[in-house]
């Protein structure tokens, strides 16, 4: 992107170099308080020339030699007053030094003199830099700036720096102005601006003599201070929102294997982890391809076929000869999920390995200042959100799904009218291990991919189940979202693991309450 | 059922066998640590008296984990959490027995030097008496699992649905514990260990002695065990686990019956926990997490449930086999435990002891 400016720059540049000799020449041989004076001049002056004159001396492109200053570019040099070419390239050249102030100033500098550049993703980065560390010396820059902005979002951006530049130095009526605009931003660092101004000094009076300034400043800071909190809110409210879909895909799986079909199956977790290292192969196969940000089009069904064949083989060779033993069943699934972590740890190595977002998960939608949503859990809500609707439309639209809800129903009858139930199981199961599989895929966008993966979501997705009731989706639905939002605001409040562990008592004295959970299928049989 | 299992354990030869592992345990293991020279053939290193005290522990674990899987049907996956409990509750005696010999020479255990903290939290509240830490180590768990227990069992709660709530509750637990705010050392728990009732921990004398106490500790429980469930309660008990609702409505309270059991058998885990702490030197929250709790039900499958000599066996099947493993083929030891969970629930339903017991 640089590399790019600078060339553009410099094409843009090359013809009309006219720069104040002077200044030029304080910013090659003066020292450093004059050097600094040099690049607010040359900020002030706005034009390509002195952009380019600026990026040259960032990259350390900037010589003297003589009474002259250079842009040194490999063999060729400019003359960086007139941008006429200096042939032959002089031998005896020093490098402008600059120390650490300057090039804090030249930084500032780029940022402000980038603001008139014509691309719009370029003039939005520089107005973010610029907000909170602006100086004086660009508000004329910054003026100039706005009067030909057009871009809403850069512009808001730019009217706040220049209210706190305005703050500092302007008018009366230009402060209030200016408290009035900051007023309208959602940064917190505003904030702290304005209670700067209400702050009261030592001797008892205010750090600001006007009254009328100090009014409108309370004014601006309510409304701040309200816009913020609205900002919290709603970052509470997707982070919930997030972690909730995150449980519900772990939990949805567990939803037909234990809720419809009533296999405790503890290998879930590692259902999981089998999906999430499919998503990492696919990934490797693609990567030396040009469609690398494609690969989860082949990942997601790639991950539920592999945690579908697994779960199906395990259904066929274990778990078909425990039904009606739920204990032995739990202790059997625990052991192979032991056996699939060490499969895995021997295959794959002990470390975690590293899964890449593709281009457009990368990132994410910025709310207010601070509160960002990255996309890769916006898609992973909306692929949760698919999920059970495919699952929905399986179970209620389709043979199979007709089949699995009657031979859960009554598995007798089921098989006198012809249900061939042993396939069914196997099925069944086979989805309910590929939904896991899908779900491993989307943890693999946002969390490490390890052998321990399942272990970390199994205590977590047998909670949704038992929260929401066994033998139908809705109550999963609910549970996970509800563990969602209770994590979260108690996380808000007393820290992650304080909030996880209130979660686990209270569901441990809900089951007690209610031990078919919050939504239960209603029965005549005593013992459910 | 029952009465086969009476007469099994109550036979001459259960005798005879309880008799030569007294001999064992209190005759020729002293002599062959203590009095053999180190150089003889015959010596056992101090290397296999630790080993053999530890899966002594679990041997107890086990028996406790019996009373209730397999006399009462109750699958507990939280049992690892009573028997670390346990081990806390003396932990916190053997801490503050370090004295100022920590790492940073001072009255304090090293952890709360570090964390920079002027006093003992209430936690450790008269924790430099022996008797009421081992007060501790018995009324802790037993309480936990008496209100946990009380809850369950009132909402009838039972089946895998109490097994995952114990989980939960083990998981919580080693949360709780992982945190350095909660006063027991978080990540790194309790370790260096320097003494016991003012006595140098790490000398041969010692190891034996608590060696022999595990050793008795483990008969005691045995017998007992063998008395509660071959008395009339062992009965009920039994009942209980093959058709809770006949006998409710025969009108036993099946809920006094299974609190108590359940209560007895946490406080079993945390003596057991107690002295496993002396003997290897350290607890972490690493106890309290859901896979060790899994595996003391597969030492109870292993050996047999509802026979209290086989979940012995089958403790000291599946560790030795985990110590040698460990340490022969550190790689493949999942896959055999694995393998172990998998083969033993679907080829050995009734364990080692089913197994023998069909051969006669």
């Amino acid at each position: 992107m640089r590399i790019l400016l600078t060339i553009s720059l410099w094409l843009f540049a090359s013809g009309a170099f006219a720069l104040d000799a002077a200044t030029v020449n304080k910013l090659g041989f003066g020292d450093g308080d004059e050097k600094i004076a040099a690049i607010a001049a040359l900020v002030a002056e706005g034009d390509p020339a002195a952009a380019a004159l600026l990026q040259a001396a960032t990259d350390g492109e900037l010589q003297t030699a003589g009474k002259l200053v250079l842009i040194v570019k490999g063999e060729e040099a400019v003359n960086a007053a007139t941008g006429a070419k200096v042939t032959p390239l002089p031998e005896e050249r020093e490098d402008v030094i600059l120390n650490n102030r300057v090039r804090r100033e030249l930084g500032g500098a780029m940022a402000a003199l980038k603001l008139i550049s014509p691309d719009r993703a370029t003039r939005l980065a520089a107005a973010k830099e610029l907000t909170g560390n602006a100086d004086q010396a660009m508000l004329p820059l910054i003026k100039k700036a706005l009067a030909s902005e057009t871009d809403a979002g850069v512009k808001q951006l730019l009217e706040l720096t220049q209210a706190t530049l305005e703050l500092k130095t302007g008018t009366k009526e230009s402060r209030i102005a200016a408290v009035r605009t900051l007023g309208l931003s959602t940064n917190p660092n505003t904030k702290m601006l304005l209670l700067g101004i209400l702050e009261k000094s030592k001797e008892g009076g205010y750090a600001e003599p006007d009254e009328d300034i100090r009014i409108e400043a309370q004014k601006s800071l309510k409304a701040l201070e309200g816009r913020l909190a609205w900002g919290e809110r709603a970052g509470v409210l997707f982070t919930s929102v997030s972690l909730g879909s995150i449980l519900l895909l772990a939990a949805l799986g567990l939803a037909i294997t234990y809720g419809l079909m009533g296999v405790i199956n503890m290998a879930h977790g590692e259902l999981i982890m089998v999906g999430a290292y499919t998503t990492y192969v696919v990934q490797n196969l693609f990567k030396r391809t040009d469609f690398f940000d494609w690969y989860l089009l082949a990942a997601v069904p790639a991950s539920f076929i592999a945690a579908a064949a697994v779960g199906m083989a395990l259904e066929r060779l274990v778990i078909r000869w425990l039904y009606g033993r739920p204990l032995e069943t739990l202790l059997a699934t625990w052991g192979i999920s032991l056996m699939l972590i060490q499969t895995v740890r021997t295959i794959f190595g002990a470390q975690n390995v590293q899964v890449e977002n593709p281009a457009f998960m990368s990132g994410g939608m910025e709310l207010l200042t601070g509160v960002v949503m990255p996309w890769s859990r916006i898609v992973i809500i909306c692929f949760a959100g698919a999920v059970l609707v495919g699952m929905w439309l399986l179970l209620t639209k389709t043979r199979l799904g007709l089949f699995v809800r009657a031979v859960t129903q009554n598995r007798p009858m089921a098989s006198c009218v012809g249900v061939p139930t042993a396939r069914v199981d196997t099925w069944a199961f086979g989805l309910g291990s590929g939904i896991a599989g899908l779900a491993g895929c989307a943890l693999s966008q946002i969390g490490n991919v390890g052998p321990d993966l399942g272990q970390s979501y199994i205590v977590d997705s047998f909670m949704v189940v038992v929260l929401g009731g066994v033998g139908q989706l809705a109550g999963t639905v609910y549970a996970a979202l509800g563990l969602g939002f209770a994590n979260k605001l108690l996380e808000a409040w007393q820290g992650a693991v304080l909030a996880k562990i209130a979660v686990l008592v209270f569901i441990i004295f809900f089951i007690q309450k209610r031990p078919q959970g919050m939504f239960a299928l209603r029965g005549r049989a005593l013992d459910a | 059922m029952t009465g086969g299992i009476s007469r099994r354990l109550y036979g001459p030869r259960g005798w005879a066998i309880l008799a030569l592992f007294c001999v064992a345990v209190f005759g020729v293991m002293p002599v062959l640590n203590l009095a053999v020279p180190a150089d003889s053939p015959f010596h056992v290193s101090a290397y296999w008296v630790t080993l053999l005290g530890k899966i002594m522990c679990y041997a107890i674990v086990a028996v406790a984990m019996d009373l209730v899987w397999g006399y009462a049907g109750i699958l507990s996956l939280g049992h690892g959490l009573f028997f670390a409990l346990g081990g806390y509750s003396f932990g916190m005696y053997l801490m503050r027995q370090i004295g100022s010999d920590g790492q940073y020479r001072q009255p304090m255990p090293d952890f709360m030097v570090f964390l920079d903290w002027k006093e003992f939290p209430w936690q450790w509240w008269n924790s430099d008496s022996f008797w009421w830490c081992a007060m501790l180590v018995i009324v802790v768990p037993g309480l936990l699992a008496y209100v946990f227990g009380y809850f369950a069992f009132r909402s009838r709660v039972k089946g895998v649905y109490l097994s995952i709530i114990t989980q939960a509750l083990t998981f919580a637990a080693m949360l709780l514990f992982f945190r350095n705010a909660t006063g027991f050392g978080g990540n790194n728990g309790f370790t260096d260990f320097r003494r016991i009732l003012d006595i140098p921990i790490a000398t041969p004398q010692t190891r034996m002695a608590l060696f022999a106490i595990t050793g008795a500790t483990l008969i005691g429980t045995l017998l007992l065990a063998r008395w509660l469930t071959t008395s009339r309660f062992g009965r009920v008990l039994a009942a209980i686990r093959d058709a809770e609702q006949r006998v409710m409505f025969c009108g036993y309270d099946t809920v006094h019956y299974k609190l108590f059991v359940w209560t007895l058998s946490a406080v079993i885990c945390g003596v057991a926990g107690a002295l496993y702490v002396p003997q290897v030197g350290i607890i972490n929250p690493g106890e309290m997490s859901p896979a060790n709790s899994i595996e003391i039900a597969i030492w109870v499958a292993v050996g047999g449930r509802g026979t209290l000599i086989g979940p012995l066996i089958g403790a000291g099947l599946v560790n030795g086999a985990k110590s040698y493993f460990t340490q022969a083929f550190p790689e493949y030891w999942l896959f055999a435990l694995g393998l172990i969970f998998i083969l033993v629930t679907l080829f050995l339903p009734q364990g080692v002891m089913g197994f023998l017991g069909k051969k006669k």
